[in-house]
């Protein structure tokens, strides 16, 4: 039990402090490879929650994906030396006292709330969730299926709409 | 030590930090990646709900389709920082501004 509890304080820390260099890395690039990090880092945090396919997906979606899709919008649009990815300090400050203020209020709120949680004191089982997710998206879920492949159909013939040469 | 207060606790960093890059970016790139974390922290936070109370599997089926609007955003949201780059030569979002003028 000691040893999932340390690797589990490894994880978390990967995943938070990786997230914090996203917002202070003063270069895009490093941002992005802070943020691939933290993608991975909540990919294993997935699976201390018993969600083997989505840690799977995770990995596959965000950091095969969006993140090739995010270097590769780095690449083409900043000069990589240029340093100047942080706003003015007014802003900065500002910014920080609100995001210092938001996170009390949710870590009171989450402190003060009584939650009916299931008791996972000890000896978590952990199963393959894949076919219950299978057997949910053919039968609860289908409407919300499929309108989600009309919202990536529409995703794709959009971005490539936008991106098209300008002379026709 | 794995509890939900933990896990939820996890969740606020990550949305806090989202928020800051949104905030504090120059860059309209540097803002999405930021709104990738806060697409994240909901991710946690749903999981963790459906581990640890008994709402059965519908926090993970919500978090499969956080994934796929999550996709379907960045796609769109990085095609218009393309043309805004093709147009203006910038993507720092405090120099486009042409509507103001």
């Amino acid at each position: 039990m000691i040893g999932k509890d340390i690797i589990f304080i490894i994880f978390a820390v990967i995943t938070v402090g990786s997230a914090a260099l996203v917002v202070f890395s003063k270069k895009i690039i490093y941002a992005a490879f802070s943020l691939m990090l933290s993608l991975f880092g909540v990919a294993a945090l997935f699976v201390f929650l018993n969600a083997d396919f989505l840690a799977a997906v995770q990995v596959i979606v965000y950091v095969g994906g969006i993140l090739v899709l995010i270097l590769f919008g780095v690449l083409l649009t900043v000069k990589i030396s240029s340093d100047n990815v942080i706003s003015h300090l007014s802003q900065r400050i500002w910014g920080s006292i609100a995001a210092v203020g938001m996170f009390v209020l949710i870590f009171i709120a989450i402190t003060r709330t009584n939650w009916t949680i299931l008791d996972k004191s000890e000896d978590v089982v952990y199963y393959p969730q894949s076919e219950a997710i299978g057997i949910q998206l053919l039968t609860n879920y289908i409407l919300p299926f499929e309108v989600a492949s009309i919202l990536l159909l529409a995703a794709l013939i959009g971005a490539m709409f936008l991106v098209r040469p300008e002379n026709k | 030590m794995i509890t939900l207060e933990v896990f939820l606790t996890i969740g606020a960093l990550l949305f806090v930090f989202g928020i800051l890059a949104v905030v504090t970016k120059r860059n309209a790139i540097g803002v999405l990646m930021g709104v990738e974390l806060i697409l994240n922290a909901a991710n946690v936070n749903f999981i963790a709900f459906s581990f640890f109370t008994d709402t059965g599997i519908d926090g993970i089926m919500i978090a499969l389709f956080i994934f796929v609007i999550a996709v379907a955003e960045a796609a769109v949201a990085l095609a218009i920082v393309l043309n805004i780059f093709r147009n203006m030569q910038t993507i720092n979002v405090d120099e486009i501004d042409s509507l103001k003028k």
